[in-house]
């Protein structure tokens, strides 16, 4: 071999990769392999003077087979003997077998962490290297404890070397990721972003970069950084590429550099000093300039140095996104991109086109581009490239466009690449659904979406529109209509069934008018894909025939006919059988009546957010960034849904449905399936009005988060995926998600808070709020506590608090905004709520909580704990009192008697304290029966007083209660006594 | 910050393997795997940006890789880093290893792991880019070479003596490999 490198070969070396080569089966390698294991083993452990050549060359060999893919499970003590030598050649190849081969949870790591210290601390600059590099290798936690305190002192002494500086800033970079306490605050960090003035371009790049991570943490540290960095990028930007000679890649002055300062900047928001705001800009146009300029290579490494500086200063004017002339100048740049002949710069410029069409300055312009988008999608050959182009029309969409864009991309997913088809149904229902041209278009829409993809339809999509269909009156005859005819394919989806099934069996009265749907056809159709359905399909449309008897009686029959049959009474599958029976009896045994009230049309469903959209975020956590954006965004434009921020109602029914009225829905249907045996026996008291599996099915964790609310396994109950949409339970479990009916664990928190005032409101494993209240009279003060559990501070941190809907008459809140609006890591702040009972209420206000955390947005909403009763004091009187006040307190409203079972078990003691927290006071001896309660209070809101009584009877054997409550005014006394309800 | 440096071949033996978060062995070399699985199906010319497999970490993070001849270079980096940039250091790299064994070929990485991990150390440390400026790096490759040079002059005599020695009798030296376009080797 020719070179200096190749002369020193190593034979042994060669002749070992060469047999491994020749090897024809892997059970040769691997017998050779073992052979050469047990030869290093023997020299490693035998002759204790190895010369470097030997130690090196078995090294090489080590490598070599743990690259094949094998375990190396000794060696690391000879290695870590190297480390002490002072031959450099000998250090070298021991740093590299520990680089490689040790993890971080090695035995050794102690004596390693010796052998670094005592190389940190020699002069010699080429030992100093060595060792840093070997800290930034392994990173443990170990070595961040032992070294991580030594480092600053390189970084900032005037004596060291460029080479070291350069390596000791990334080493402490490496050890701040692996754990920020131990790196030490002080003087240096001071010093350390002067460095980006240093002579020596390696030396700001490597500074740059540590800069860029410590300022993620602590922003005020290092804005005098903001300056230095912009006053470099302006050296580097407007130098001809021979001033920086070797930093110079490809007649691109310094690239890397200039990426790294850009990032930088991105930490920070604009500038406010004009001048040097004034700078930046200059910069910023001298890069979009030099883009016009012909290229001073033909090579492609020029056009990438200067093309990644360039993509970095458009995202530097999107981030900062105030300065509309730079905005709309990027983007035509970017629409230039977009038929440049460089598959790269296409998908790049389709990404970050993607962040431009939610900044509102560009979003036009985007939309501008819509055509070569489409083309791509249509011609690109690199599928990573189409899903780029999937994401910017789904981002730039809005009411102008919808219509042509998901009719593009319906049209595309016909013919796209299995691994996209997913996301682009999703995308495509939830564009359908936010910006519907009309309702019918919606079904349309959607239908097609399951004719065309069906197998990647998945159930929140038809979930959602089975939903939507219910909510709007004005579609349901139509959507009867189309479903029946797609129902007509000879080969349809199974989910098109099971949206078929639903739909006919709620609205196919409506077009069993005409002939050609009458009831017999309707039933025939969907009893002709009977058989070729899976199982939750089946009793899916066991239900709907159900339906069918109620809605069409004159088929009665031949659906009789249907359930009778054995296949269905005995089938193998329980849920099945259950169903054909009870079905067959309910039709049997039941009255015309009484089917009509079991199987009343279904109720509308709550507003709530998409569950799709959900699920797309669960998907893809960034996509959540972009709505959040488009929230910001959606505040001016009015085509966009206001409430878009993370609370995108998006539902095209956007009839305004009082969420928590509606929440109770009674789905006869859906419980009826429950209960069907107990209905047949006694009719009358049959229709369950409260529908029991509604119950929330536990809210995974915090709650607080959307995509924990899919985390609960879909249906615990297989009746309930089959006879109504599943996302209608998921809807309990939903509804802390949209603001107004407030937060699924705040409701939990109720109980507790309702009868105490301290307490922690809310945890998850970024942020803890302690809550802390003292209330007098119709007044109250709340002390928030906001714990940041991170090392990194939030920023843009901003409570705010609501009263959604008529709270806002009735509960007067002043929430004192707090100074600052960045949270250190580990840092808590407070904020103090005032609060004024003006007359009862029973909805909480809405605390709702945004801040970014390591750039991206994160919104929590909860429930304050501010109740009726915190506005309640005890009232003392003797028993004869007691009982006049307790007669007159008899017309009807007044009264509200509760007989309900334990939730907890009954205890005197534990009861009286609950009673008390709540704030009654207690009146012994009124009642005869001393296990009984009996209390007095006095609601003191502004606009009135309301005096309440109670008496509660345990059952000890039953382990029920009797809970009585008169009070003077009818709203209170059913507002107490649901808050009372969950306390026992 | 860059996760991962993976090269190899035509047909997924690995040539280098270097993560800058620990995976144990047998992870690495399922990421490896998978990695090849993902980069080699593609055509040439498409774009050399993909998003990374389910192993290292899924769409947060990005794959960057170059195919030159018989190598595949992939670069494995999370959101902070910029594309094009992650390309030209692939680039950097590659021509740092043309300058140090002229002409690199596969070979020069199988018989040099040493080397070419000593190279990438100049290049990029614990995750981040340490210096672009190739004059710098091959300086600095040099001067190690020199100080191996060194020590090998006073210490290491003897054993060169015997190796060239052994040498003498073995006709078959690497030279007798062909260098550019080996297909394939195990």
């Amino acid at each position: 071999m020719p070179t200096v490198a190749k002369g020193d070969a190593m034979r042994g070396l060669a002749v070992f990769i060469s047999d491994i080569r020749n090897c024809k089966s892997k059970e040769a390698e691997q017998k050779r392999i073992n052979k050469e294991l047990a030869n290093i083993r023997s020299k490693f452990k035998g002759d204790k003077t190895l010369d470097g050549y030997s130690k090196k060359k078995y090294v090489c060999k080590l490598l070599f087979i743990f690259l094949l893919g094998h375990d190396i499970d000794f060696g690391h003590m000879e290695a870590v003997n190297l480390l002490s030598s002072n031959k450099y050649t000998e250090k070298q190849i021991g740093y590299l077998f520990i680089s490689v081969l040790v993890n971080t949870e090695s035995e050794l790591i102690r004596l390693i962490i010796q052998a670094i210290k005592n190389d940190l601390f020699t002069r010699n600059p080429v030992h100093i290297c060595l060792a840093l590099q070997c800290i930034a290798n392994i990173g443990s936690k170990e070595m961040a404890e032992a070294l991580a305190p030594e480092i600053p002192k390189l970084i900032v002494s005037g004596e060291t070397l460029d080479a070291v500086k350069q390596s000791a800033c990334l080493c402490l970079l490496r050890l701040f990721r692996t754990s920020p306490e131990t790196v030490p605050s002080g003087e240096w960090t001071q010093r350390v972003g002067h460095l980006l003035n240093d002579q020596h371009l390696g030396v700001v790049t490597s500074a740059t970069s540590l800069i860029h991570t410590l300022a993620q943490k602590t922003p005020e540290d290092f804005r005098q950084c903001v300056q230095l960095a912009i006053s470099r990028l302006s050296r580097i930007v407007t130098s001809s590429y021979t001033d920086l000679q070797d930093y110079t890649y490809y007649f691109v002055p310094a690239p890397w550099l200039s990426v790294k300062l850009l990032r930088l900047l991105q930490v920070y928001p604009p500038p406010e000093d004009p001048a040097m705001r004034g700078r930046l800009n200059e910069c910023l146009e001298t890069i979009l300039n030099k883009a016009q300029e012909p290229p001073k290579s033909k090579k492609v490494q020029h056009s990438n140095a200067k093309n990644a500086v360039l993509f970095e200063a458009i995202n530097l004017i999107i981030h900062h996104d105030t300065e509309p002339t730079l905005l709309v100048r990027a983007c035509n740049q970017l629409g230039q991109f977009l038929q440049h002949r460089e598959t790269n710069l296409r998908y790049l410029a389709l990404e970050s086109m993607c962040l431009l069409a939610s900044s509102e300055f560009s979003h036009e312009a985007v939309k501008k581009h819509m055509d070569t988008v489409i083309t791509a999608l249509k011609t690109e050959r690199d599928v990573s490239v189409r899903q780029r182009a999937v994401d910017l029309l789904y981002g730039m969409c809005d009411k102008s466009n919808a219509e042509e864009i998901v009719a593009e991309m319906l049209s595309y997913l016909e013919t796209a690449d299995y691994s996209i088809r997913e996301e682009m149904v999703l995308k495509v229902a939830i564009l359908a659904e936010k910006y519907p041209v009309d309702y019918t278009w919606y079904v349309d829409t959607i239908l097609n979406l399951i004719r065309i993809a069906g197998d990647y339809v998945s159930d929140e999509v038809w979930y959602r529109v089975i939903q939507i269909v219910i909510n709007r009156d004005d579609v349901q005859g139509y959507a009867a209509k189309v479903v029946f005819e797609a129902l007509q394919a000879p080969a349809c989806h199974e989910n098109m069934v099971k949206v078929g099934g639903y739909i006919l069996g709620e609205f196919g009265n409506l077009i069993a008018g005409d002939q050609r749907s009458s009831p017999m056809v309707q039933f025939q159709l969907l009893h002709s894909k009977y058989h070729l359905c899976s199982a939750p399909t089946r009793g899916l449309l066991l239900s709907t025939y159900i339906k069918f008897i109620n809605l069409f009686p004159e088929i009665k029959g031949q659906l009789q006919d249907v359930l009778r049959n054995n296949n269905n009474l005995q089938n193998a599958d329980a849920e099945l059988q259950q169903r054909a029976i009870e079905y067959l009896q309910l039709s049997t045994v039941a009255s015309q009546d009484v089917l009509a009230t079991v199987l009343e049309e279904m109720p509308p469903f709550p507003e709530r957010e998409s569950s799709i959209l959900a699920k797309l975020k669960k998907k893809k956590p960034n996509v959540s960034d972009i709505e959040v954006k488009e929230g910001k965004k959606s505040s001016n434009p009015p085509t966009l849904n206001n409430s878009a921020a993370n609370t995108p109602e998006a539902t095209p029914a956007s009839a305004p449905v009082p969420v928590m009225a509606a929440a109770p829905a009674p789905a006869p249907v859906q419980s009826a399936s429950d209960d069907l045996l107990g209905l047949s026996a006694g009719p009358a008291a049959a229709v369950p009005v409260t529908n029991n599996f509604a119950a929330p099915a536990a809210p995974a964790g915090g709650g607080g988060l959307l995509v924990d609310v899919f985390d609960t396994p879909p249906a615990q109950n297989n009746v309930s995926t089959a006879l109504a949409p599943q996302a209608e339970d998921n809807f309990f479990n939903m509804a802390g998600e949209t603001a107004p009916s407030g937060d699924a664990s705040a409701t939990e928190l109720d109980g507790r808070f309702a009868i105490k005032n301290n307490g922690v409101l809310f945890e998850n494993e970024l942020l803890q709020i302690g809550v802390k209240a003292e209330y007098k009279g119709n007044l109250g003060r709340l002390g928030l506590f906001y714990g940041n559990k991170t090392s990194y501070p939030f920023q843009f941190f901003t409570p705010t608090v609501s009263c959604p809907g008529e709270l806002a008459s009735a509960l007067n809140v002043q929430t004192k905004p707090l100074d600052v609006n960045t949270v250190e890591g580990g840092a808590q702040v407070q904020q103090i709520i005032n609060v004024e009972c003006i007359a009862d209420f029973l909805d909480a206000p809405i605390l709702s909580i945004k801040f970014s955390y390591s750039g991206s947005m994160q919104q929590i909403n909860l429930m304050l704990p501010v109740m009726l009763n915190k506005f309640f004091e005890p009232v003392e009187m003797d028993a004869t009192t007691f009982f006049n006040r307790w007669k007159q307190l008899n017309s009807p409203g007044q009264e509200e008697q509760k007989i309900f079972k334990a939730t907890y078990p009954i205890n005197q003691d534990n009861s009286r304290t609950k009673l008390l927290g709540f704030g009654f006071g207690l009146l012994d001896g009124v009642d005869p029966n001393p296990d009984n309660f009996v209390g007095a209070g006095i609601i003191k809101a502004q606009s009135s007083q309301v005096g309440c009584l109670l008496r509660l009877e345990p059952n000890m054997q039953a382990q029920m209660y009797r809970l009585t409550l008169r009070t003077s005014s009818n709203s209170v006394t059913t507002r107490l006594a649901d808050l009372l309800l969950k306390l026992f | 910050m860059i996760k991962a440096i993976v090269v190899f071949n035509n047909h997924g033996k690995p040539r280098l393997i270097k993560f800058f978060q620990h995976y144990n062995e047998d992870m690495q070399q399922q990421i490896v795997r998978e990695t090849f699985h993902l980069v080699s199906k593609r055509d040439e010319n498409v774009c050399n940006f993909l998003e990374g497999g389910s192993l290292i970490g899924g769409s947060d993070y990005k794959i960057i890789y170059r195919h030159y001849a018989t190598l595949y270079f992939v670069f494995c980096v999370d959101s902070s880093e910029s594309e094009l940039g992650i390309l030209d250091l692939i680039q950097v790299f590659v021509e740092t290893l043309d300058k140090a064994f002229e002409n690199v070929c596969e070979l020069d990485l199988i018989f040099h792991v040493d080397k070419v991990h000593y190279i990438l150390q100049e290049l990029v440390m614990g995750g981040m880019v340490l210096e672009t400026n190739m004059t710098e790096i091959v300086t600095r490759i040099e001067e190690q070479s020199k100080l191996e040079k060194s020590e090998a002059g006073l210490a290491g005599a003897p054993a060169r003596v015997v190796s060239a020695a052994k040498n003498l009798d073995l006709p078959k030296l690497p030279s007798n490999i062909q260098l550019p376009n080996l297909p394939s080797f195990r």
